[in-house]
């Protein structure tokens, strides 16, 4: 095991396009690290140039202290789950968990052993003499693990391993890969798309679009403190709610309603708010919003609205739509009004053009001084 | 069993149609002389002369045909596999400069008959043969052999295979630690196998039935190969046909058992890669 590390990656392609843009990233010994993001942001290139699969055009790699940039995938001493699990067709499971062993000439013996551990680890013991054909999609997924972790290798990488399986099986070999995460204790880079993932399985995430890093950090910091409209609009399921809002009088006023103060020298700003935030209140005071649409999803349900009606001029204007998680128990019908409520330290701030996030230590200070308010 | 369908009322006459020339050869060659050269044709002889046969085999020394005609054969086929892979595998993956463009040329040459390179060729065989290894020259196996150790065809046929493999396959092999040359032959050969297949059986029926080249090069009759040798029977003014059919009864036995061992491949393969044979 060994501590990986980006320097100022580049990777662009004969056709000008750029899908890494001097990447910097230090993964720790031992550490889960998930680079998430949309296809196309360079994640899977981070990761491929890492397994020596693709050259950057300028930077380093090093893994373990030592630049591996111009060695070849084999002397790198790196193991990956592909997407499709490339198990070897021809040959049985045993021999697909043994094959990296044999490439290394490891002894007879000592392949034997390894197998049959990790084949126990994984549970995939009784499989051992099946070709891949024969094995359903959750088994191949856990051969394709055990033929990385059966190298003991320095680091080992995952390309969007879960995307293949459906929705139940994709959650129990999550929970299995942090099981056995914690066990051996590898050096991770998992690459996906999916933020369930990154949030679930990360030590930290870095959150990846246009070929450059957006924030890094902890799942949880991520959550909590986006740095940009991108991150906040991709961490959380549902998404952020992110509409433009105006400052007038020192607050930031969407739909008529103040929601806090506005920071300085920002004219136009982005309000963010999560749906779990906004609650239907019956107070009166409140954001003033109009029922779109209402999607029940048993334990609860979303109420899609239009907010920040009003007209500028003569024509009729909506400052963009909102996502409400409710409870189970409402049913409102299109074109009801409702008023949503949501608590100051909950409402991000964000610049209209660079899309920063802004306040954060306005913020702050609410959020302490709520916390010392209910004390 | 496949259901009968309408089509099978025009595919059961062709089939006896292309049937009727085997069983001709097979009549005549159990046929006297006298009968080959009857008008209108015998279509069952008197008594069958099984020793046409016998008589064949001793007319000419066909054991050597065979064995000239089983060595340039095997030697082909085997000489074809191993470099159309390694030509194929590089056109298929391969980055290098040039690598469209050549694969391109290559693609070319199959539309040149073979009437027009046969001069130069030979001319080549004669410039090897006298000033390189004489058992590569004219008149020797050699000639018969390094022409054809490769062709365009075989590097085409494996590159289209190659491409379908997945390449995260190799890429995973690479991981494990496997070389460029150990990632062909351990994991995209052993995966190729119907490709492979079909190229063997092409090459081998390809070889077995070469004639022209064979008459061009090959003068002596220890040297020749089974299509060659059975020209032995045809003379500028008479054939024997019943022992000219004997031999081909022979000449034709590998092919079958050639064609039988591989239909399985030969047939999928033509037609999913949509080539003619």
């Amino acid at each position: 095991m060994a501590e990986v590390e980006y320097r100022k990656v580049t990777k662009r392609y004969p056709n000008g396009v750029e899908a890494l843009k001097e990447f910097d990233l230090l993964v720790a010994d031992g550490e889960f690290v998930i680079l998430v993001g949309p296809s196309g942001c360079g994640k899977s290139t981070a990761l491929r140039m890492l397994a020596g699969l693709d050259k950057p055009t300028s930077g380093d790699i090093l893994v373990g202290g030592e630049v591996v940039t111009r060695q070849g995938p084999g002397e790198r001493d790196i193991a990956m789950v592909f997407q499709n699990y490339a198990l070897y067709p021809h040959m049985s499971v045993y021999k697909n968990l043994a094959y990296g062993l044999r490439q290394r000439k490891t002894a007879k013996h000592e392949i034997d052993r390894r197998v049959q551990e990790i084949g126990g680890i994984l549970g995939i013991t009784e499989l051992l003499d099946r070709k891949p054909a024969q094995l359903s999609g959750g088994q191949r997924q856990r051969v394709a693990m055990g033929r990385a972790l059966v190298r003991e290798p320095q680091a080992f990488l995952l390309d969007e391993p879960l995307s293949n399986l459906d929705a139940k099986l994709r959650g129990q070999v999550r929970a299995e890969l942090k099981r056995i995460h914690q066990r051996l204790g590898i050096t991770s880079i998992y690459v996906t798309h999916d933020q369930v993932e990154a949030m679930t399985l990360a030590d930290r995430i870095c959150v990846m679009n246009q070929g450059e890093v957006q924030q890094l950090g902890a799942p949880q910091d991520v959550y909590e403190h986006p740095a940009n409209m991108f991150v906040a609009g991709f961490m959380g399921s549902p998404a952020m709610n992110l509409v433009p809002a105006t400052v007038s009088g020192g607050q930031v006023v969407l739909g008529e309603h103040p929601l806090r103060p506005a920071p300085a020298g920002h004219p136009e700003v982005v309000v963010g708010i999560r749906p779990e935030c906004l609650h239907i209140t019956s107070t009166g005071a409140g954001i003033r919003a109009t029922v779109d649409f209402h999607e029940p999803l048993g334990s609860h349900a979303l109420v899609h609205c239009l907010v920040g009606q009003g007209t500028v001029g003569v024509v009729e204007h909506t400052a963009g739509s909102v996502v409400v998680q409710a409870g189970a128990d409402i049913s409102p019908r299109p074109g009801d009004r409702l008023t949503l409520g949501v608590d100051p330290k909950d409402v991000y701030l964000f610049d209209a053009d660079t899309g920063e996030a802004l306040g954060e230590a306005e913020r702050e200070r609410v959020i302490v001084s709520g916390v010392e308010k209910a004390q | 069993m496949r259901r009968p369908s309408p089509w099978h009322l025009v595919l059961i006459p062709i089939t006896f149609i292309l049937l009727v020339p085997f069983f001709w050869m097979l009549i005549t060659s159990l046929e006297t002389e006298a009968e080959t050269r009857r008008f209108p044709p015998v279509l069952w002889p008197a008594s069958p002369q099984w020793h046409n046969y016998v008589t064949a085999l001793n007319a000419a020394p066909f054991a050597r045909f065979m064995v000239n005609s089983a060595v340039v054969a095997i030697v082909v086929v085997v000489a074809n596999l191993v470099l159309c892979s390694l030509a194929g595998y590089a056109f298929a993956r391969l980055r290098f400069l040039g690598n469209g463009a050549l694969f391109a040329v290559l693609m070319a040459t199959l539309m040149v008959p073979f009437q027009v390179t046969m001069i130069p060729e030979f001319l080549i065989v004669k410039w090897t043969g006298t000033n390189i290894w004489s058992q590569l020259g004219i008149d020797h196996l050699g000639a018969l052999i390094v022409p054809n150790m490769a062709t365009a065809f075989g590097i085409f046929l494996l590159r289209q295979f190659f491409l379908t493999i997945p390449v995260e396959l190799e890429e995973a092999a690479r991981i494990d630690g496997t070389s460029r040359l150990g990632v062909l032959f351990k994991i995209v050969l052993p995966l190729s196998m119907p490709a492979l297949a079909t190229l063997a059986a092409l090459t081998f029926l390809d070889s077995w039935n070469s004639f022209l080249w064979p008459l061009i090069v090959i003068n002596t009759e220890s040297h020749m190969t089974l299509p060659l040798g059975l020209t032995t029977f045809q003379g500028s003014h008479d054939t024997n046909w019943n022992l000219l059919m004997a031999g081909n009864v022979f000449s034709l036995l590998p092919m079958l058992l050639v064609f039988f061992a591989a239909q399985r491949y030969f047939v999928r393969s033509v037609a999913a890669t949509g080539l003619k044979g």
